[in-house]
């Protein structure tokens, strides 16, 4: 086990590289100048151009500027904005809320679509089986800004009034919660669907029918054998979906303007601020990886006869 | 099986989670005024983050000015609709040839860390926005002061010999003396602009530390700033200028969303906004949602459409004639752009002294002239009008492009570009292949800064690439004489004399549309498209 844990971790090592190099190349292959926006309907001044390409090392090779960057990054600086501002104090103050929201999100598509797929994994067809395969069809052929800005629209002062359109600046849970079902229900429908295949398919298995012979309860062969077993793929989902989530915010937090890590690469990208973006990135690398590692040891925890070395 | 009951489960679920929504949402619409102003009342308005450190002489964008402006006194200020200079800070203005001109400033103003703004400061803050190793945007404001080729060489590799100015002369504690490089009549409305804005010593020291926590002259000091956040700005007690304001506290909150920004202003979440999203001003939305919280100003800024000499074909005068001739601009103001701008008819933004209708005869909508001109020009091909098509810049342009398709039967097409940065680059490249918009907007409300930078030879921002000695010479003589009123009438000669050879169209004319929320008993917008700080009232609680 420790063995296996400890190749994971060595695995990170050449993921990471890869990675941050591959977006650091493209987010500053963009071609154009970073600056031609930046001084309004006139040209920006050669001073001012001249001082940032040596500030952002801009005038070196991509190569070069790479290794320049991961020196910095492994002193623990994250770089600089062009506004000055410290990429790690961006990062530091907004992944809270990005993770409150991730969570809160994964609440909800945990609850909502797990309760689903079990009923209709269950009862099979019917009434139930019906409406839930409707509406996750719905949910997942609608883009998340779709969803987000009607969900503002219809909850906010325009429409029922229950929310504000925006979120606080360190938001309570209790606001998040709307984001959060606009963020999640695209997870959310494919958590019920998958949870609902794989209820199914296993409702027939023999290790069911054995637990019913023995007169088991039947909240008992539901809870622990069928759904132990059932929950694995949706676990993986889950697991990798959380890192997913830290990225995919971005839509979500622009419209209901939050102040989280998904705004940071939105306006990293707009501005051009290459150091956002991939400071950003990296994290999310990071996330997904130590994710994608919980859940494959959580695997054992499920199903003993899967294991590791 | 007995499981019926499970049904519910969803249902539970489902309904609590309604529960918290309604119990989390809600709280609105508990303000109304009682109709009287509270002093010490605070703002919030809506935001951009700024995009480059908050210091005077390296703002110039919309986002920083905000919070920069209302921290710094200048040596002028403007006034009212129509922007009219008056001395602030500056006690008196004088010159007798437009060249050298003797600055006196008023004794006793503070800066926000209590120590007295003195000649000096005013000195330091524009010698430091000239040298070029401090790679100051606005450094491009002080090139006419003489001296300035010593602290910023044209050659971006020379190290600069000095970083002093040899025009700038510290006098005494209140009074310093500018030399031009050559007579400049506007120079005195020009110093109103925020990079000439003086920097107290504690900036000199530490640069860095400044930007963290900038301290000014103006109105308001600084509090605090989140980045992405809010930047949070408190009235100065101490302040001794003519635009005082009328609340305590401000707060700029940046948003990402227009839309959303302008949805919490409706709720009152937020109490201004100096622009509204595309979709409020589509179909004229916004009149009904607004009513009487709904404020127009008069921006100083004028849209045309830049027709490059560049261009092969394009260099036509009888195409831009029919070109012009063929824009129904009174019906695309009121349909599409839906009263957020008006027709224009000349090169100045209307509203500025010298400002004159009716300059450009071609301007109006004319399709058998248009018809007949366009026969004269013998043009072939395909017409293109191309710009950034973000942030509601493509509608009208492609209306104006079909009015033209309409009245020539031309084949015309809109060219998007992706985004400002990539439009720019495009422009100031020389890479257009057909028409471009080109917007202008005034840094100082001055009749000279919708010509010099725009039609002079090689000026900052001549799109089209326009050249005409007669203009440059016209220009300059204006440039050169000290009598204001006189200046204006020769500015208005080179109008003339643009106007002739259409280097390019005027089309429209932004008249500012801004919002209110129901916190405040009154506030204007002032021709930056900014909050007008002094005419800010909150209603009391």
């Amino acid at each position: 086990m420790i063995r296996y844990v400890l190749r994971r971790l060595l695995q990170l090592i050449p993921v990471f590289f890869g990675t941050t190099f591959l977006i650091y190349v493209l987010v500053w292959a963009v071609p154009g100048d970073p600056f031609s926006g930046k001084c309004g309907q006139t040209a920006c001044p050669q001073a001012y151009i001249a001082q940032m390409t040596e500030k952002f090392h801009l005038g070196d090779n991509v190569f070069v500027q790479y290794f320049k960057y991961l020196g910095s990054l492994f002193t623990g600086d994250w770089g600089e904005t062009f506004n000055g501002t410290s990429v790690g104090e961006l990062i530091a103050t907004s992944y809270p809320i990005t993770l409150r929201l991730a969570v809160v999100a994964v609440v909800i598509e945990a609850v909502i679509g797990l309760t689903a797929g079990v009923l209709t994994g269950l009862r099979g067809k019917g009434f139930l089986d019906n409406l839930v395969l409707v509406s996750t069809t719905f949910l997942i052929s609608l883009p998340v800004f779709v969803t987000a800005i009607v969900l503002q629209l219809a909850l906010g002062s325009n429409g029922l009034g229950l929310i504000e359109a925006s979120v606080s600046d360190n938001p309570s849970v209790g606001e998040l919660i709307v984001p959060g079902i606009a963020l999640g229900s695209l997870s959310m429908a494919y958590v019920a669907r998958l949870s609902r295949t794989s209820i199914a398919e296993n409702r027939r298995a023999d290790y069911v029918r054995t637990a019913i012979a023995k007169g088991q309860p039947n909240s008992r062969v539901v809870g622990v054998h069928l759904l132990r077993n059932s929950v694995i793929p949706v676990l993986t989902f889950l697991g990798t979906d959380l890192g997913a989530l830290m990225g995919g915010a971005i839509v979500t937090e622009g419209v209901f303007n939050i102040n989280g890590l998904g705004g940071l690469i939105f306006r990293g990208i707009q501005n051009r601020e290459s150091a956002t973006v991939v400071g950003v990135v990296v994290l999310l690398v990071v996330v997904y990886l130590l994710m994608s590692l919980i859940v494959d040891l959580l695997y054992a925890v499920l199903d003993p006869r899967i294991r590791y070395d | 099986m007995r499981r019926s009951r499970r049904l519910w489960g969803p249902t539970v679920v489902m309904t609590s989670l309604a529960l918290v929504l309604a119990a989390c949402g809600g709280g609105s619409g508990s303000s109304t005024g009682s109709g009287g102003a509270d002093p010490d009342g605070a703002v919030s308005i809506y935001g951009t983050e700024p995009q480059n450190s908050l210091v005077p002489t390296n703002t110039n964008e919309l986002g920083g000015t905000k919070a920069v402006q209302p921290m710094f006194a200048t040596l002028v200020g403007f006034k009212g609709a129509d922007a009219q200079p008056f001395n602030l800070m500056a006690d008196s203005i004088t010159t007798t040839d437009s060249k050298v001109y003797d600055i006196k400033i008023k004794q006793g103003w503070k800066f926000h860390d209590g120590t007295e703004v003195k000649a000096h400061n005013f000195v330091d803050a524009w010698n430091y926005g000239a040298y070029a190793p401090n790679g100051q945007l606005n450094t491009d404001f002080y090139s006419n002061i003489q001296g300035y080729k010593d602290v910023h060489p044209a050659d971006e590799n020379a190290k600069p010999a000095t970083d002093k100015m040899s025009g700038l002369v510290t006098k005494g504690d209140y009074e310093f003396q500018v030399t031009l490089d050559a007579p400049f009549s506007v120079f005195s409305i020009k110093i109103g602009y925020t990079a000439f804005a003086p920097l107290p010593d504690s900036f000199f020291k530490d640069p860095k530390g400044f930007e963290q926590h900038p301290i000014g002259n103006g109105p308001l000091k600084f509090v605090s700033r989140t980045p992405n956040q809010d930047i949070k700005l408190t009235r100065f007690d101490d302040y001794k200028g003519d635009d005082k304001v009328h609340f305590k506290d401000l707060d700029i909150k940046i948003y990402t969303s227009q839309e959303t920004a302008y949805q919490d202003l409706l709720s009152g979440r937020v109490d201004f906004m100096e622009a509204l999203p595309p979709s409020a001003v589509a179909g004229g939305k916004y009149k009904a949602d607004l009513g009487d919280r709904l404020v127009t100003g008069h921006l100083l800024g004028i849209s045309t459409i830049a027709v490059p000499y560049y261009v092969p074909g394009y260099d036509n005068l009888e195409l831009r004639k029919a070109i012009s001739m063929a824009i129904d601009r009174a019906q695309i103001t009121k349909t599409v752009m839906n009263d957020t701008y008006v027709p224009a008819d000349g090169y100045i933004s209307q509203g500025i002294p010298g400002a004159r209708p009716g300059v450009c005869q071609f301007c109006k909508f004319d399709p058998a002239g248009a018809k007949e001109a366009f026969a004269k020009s013998g043009f072939k091909g395909k017409l293109t009008i191309a710009s950034n098509a973000d942030g509601g810049r493509k509608e009208p342009l492609v209306a104006a492009c079909n009015s033209i398709k309409n009245t020539l039967g031309v084949e015309c097409d809109f060219v998007p570009a992706t985004d400002f940065g990539q439009w720019r680059s495009i422009v100031t490249g020389k890479k257009l292949t057909g028409m471009g918009r080109s917007d202008w907007s005034a840094d100082y409300p001055s009749i000279e800064d919708f010509l010099n930078p725009i039609y002079k030879t090689g000026g900052s921002s001549n799109d089209s690439s326009y050249s005409n000695a007669a203009v440059d010479a016209a220009l300059a003589k204006a440039d050169g004489t000290a009598d204001k009123d006189a200046a204006v009438k020769l500015y208005q000669q080179a109008e003339d004399l643009i106007a002739k050879d259409l280097p390019s169209i005027p089309v429209w004319d932004e008249k500012g549309v801004a919002a209110k929320s129901k916190n405040l008993k009154s506030a204007a917008l002032d021709f930056r498209r900014m909050p007008d700080y002094p005419s800010i009232e909150v209603l009391k609680k």
